[in-house]
């Protein structure tokens, strides 16, 4: 009880050292460009023009509002692989910092998720104006998008952290992620349609894909106008708290150990 | 509590790997695994010492290179752990053991003021406060937009010193950051040292430079690969450690 009061009170100490870093991320990311925040709303739409060139007109999928549905998945996954792949390095990244001053390690993976997460905000603005493009009806069901994006930010962060205190130890493991991301990429229905695919691997992928579940519940909400489905629901609140549960524990026994490897 | 003491390090050790090869990927892991090659070759950088310092007093910390200087003070700061015995110390600390330890290069010196105050742990108002007189005291208005990156190290440790001392920490360490200075900015930091010490800073000092340890601390600890040699009173330390050194290059 004691360390917990202790961990909050360390926070809140150094709460605005993770605002600083999150400012710190957008801020650089978007020095001497000329368009600034933009790119974060044309980035997006120019991929997804690109995606549905080549899935509707070459491959000839046939979905109903697909840029709707190209966009709300790339938007997701665009999270979780940036997100992820800051948080691996934000330890090794600090290195220097880490070495020569006391600050609370996770400060450093906790703000690289979040200012990704700020990132895929912006990239909402791409989504809305597809949405009217598409002629799509808002709805209230789109008020339920926080509560999506809030299951994908935590599910993030436990990654994150996880991955962040193995890259300490054996640094080859950005290199495996990221095989293991384009892996995840192509077992996730984020420009194909679902029923496209064998019947066995839409069971695994409906039971064992965490991110199907946000895209899923994603599309629900955005694109479906209707509420998530319970069992998604509830598989995505459990895929984020096992996935905060295991990432901060590995992370909590490995840190008093960084410093001796980084 | 118990008693007056600031800092106390009882029986501390510090343990480091230092295996022949250092392991930091699975490949290589999986490989030496198989092969059984993978051992810890034990390293320790401190070894049983003992520091017990009272509010207001200035210890030197002497050795000679790699003697565990640099890793007392990290043990004390916080960045490292004891692997055996326990460390405590009560009140603000002041890190100065890498000036501009947390700038970013990319951001501009009004940027990093910022980012290096929340670093120690500062909030932005409080630093907005303060601002002036940081700029103030490292001199630099003139350079306040400009990237840090751009910065001649005698620069960026100037506003580094500025912001770590902008305080009266409870605890100021500090690990030969003045050298980098010019000397006009190192009599400046001895004087702004000084002032602390006179209003009831306690002072952890390493330095190269025994003249300017005996200038400034009343107490000394020696060490010499991880151990204690002596510990106490400046003068009969300072003047031991001479002595050994003087006689041996004789």
């Amino acid at each position: 009880m004691n360390k917990t009061g202790n961990r909050i009170k360390l926070f809140i100490k150094y709460r605005d050292l993770f605002i600083q870093l999150v400012e710190k991320d957008l801020k650089l990311k978007y020095r001497r460009s000329f368009l600034g925040y933009l790119w974060s709303v044309l980035n997006p739409l120019m991929i997804m023009a690109i995606m549905v060139l080549v899935f509707q007109h070459m491959f000839r999928f046939s979905i109903e509002n697909y840029p709707v549905y190209v966009l709300s998945g790339q938007v997701c996954f665009n999270f979780l692989s940036e997100a992820t792949n800051q948080a691996m390095v934000s330890i090794t990244g600090n290195a220097a910092l880490l070495k020569k001053t006391y600050v609370p390690k996770y400060i450093f993976t906790l703000s690289k998720v979040t200012s990704s997460c700020v990132n895929l905000l912006f990239s909402l603005g791409a989504l809305l104006i597809v949405l009217l493009i598409c002629k799509v009806q808002i709805t209230v069901y789109m008020l339920w998008l926080p509560a999506v994006l809030l299951q994908l930010y935590f599910f993030c962060l436990g990654i994150g952290l996880m991955l962040a205190a193995v890259n300490v130890f054996f640094r080859d493991i950005q290199y495996i992620y990221g095989a293991f991301l384009t892996a995840w990429m192509y077992m996730t229905p984020l420009f194909y349609p679902m029923d496209q695919i064998p019947e066995q691997v839409q069971w695994i992928i409906k039971h064992l894909n965490p991110l199907y579940f946000y895209v899923g519940q994603f599309r629900d909400v955005m694109l479906y106008q209707q509420m998530p489905g319970n069992l998604i629901l509830l598989a995505g609140l459990a895929a984020s708290a096992l996935a905060l549960a295991v990432g901060s524990a590995v992370f909590l026994k490995a840190k008093n150990s960084f410093i001796l490897y980084i | 509590m118990k008693d007056d003491f600031v800092i106390e390090v009882k029986n501390a050790t510090v343990r480091f790997n230092m295996a022949s090869e250092k392991i930091d990927n699975l490949k290589e892991y999986f490989i030496k695994l198989v092969k059984k090659e993978l051992m810890f070759k034990e390293f320790l950088a401190l070894q049983d010492v003992n520091l017990k310092v009272r509010k207001g007093e200035a210890w030197g910390i002497i050795g000679t290179n790699g003697s565990g200087k640099s890793t007392l003070l990290k043990l004390i700061c916080g960045i490292l752990s004891p692997y055996k015995g326990s460390v405590s110390a009560n009140g603000t600390i002041a890190p100065l053991i890498e000036l501009g330890a947390g700038f970013d290069g990319e951001l501009t010196a009004r940027e990093n003021i910022y980012l290096n105050g929340a670093v120690l742990g500062y909030s932005k108002r409080f630093m907005q406060e303060y601002f002036e007189e940081i700029v103030e005291f490292a001199e630099l208005w003139d350079f306040l937009d400009m990237p840090i990156k751009n910065y001649s190290s005698g620069m960026a440790a100037r506003l580094g010193f500025s912001i770590a001392t902008v305080v009266r920490p409870d605890i100021l360490i500090c690990d030969e950051v003045l050298s980098v200075g010019d000397i006009a900015f190192q009599r400046k930091c001895e004087r702004r040292m000084r002032d602390m010490l006179e209003s009831g800073t306690t002072l952890l000092y390493v330095s190269h430079s025994i003249g300017s340890v005996q200038e400034i601390c009343d107490h000394a600890l020696w060490l010499e690969r991880g151990r204690e040699v002596m510990s106490g009173d400046i003068h009969t330390v300072t003047d031991e450690y001479l002595n050994k050194y003087d006689t041996q290059q004789v």
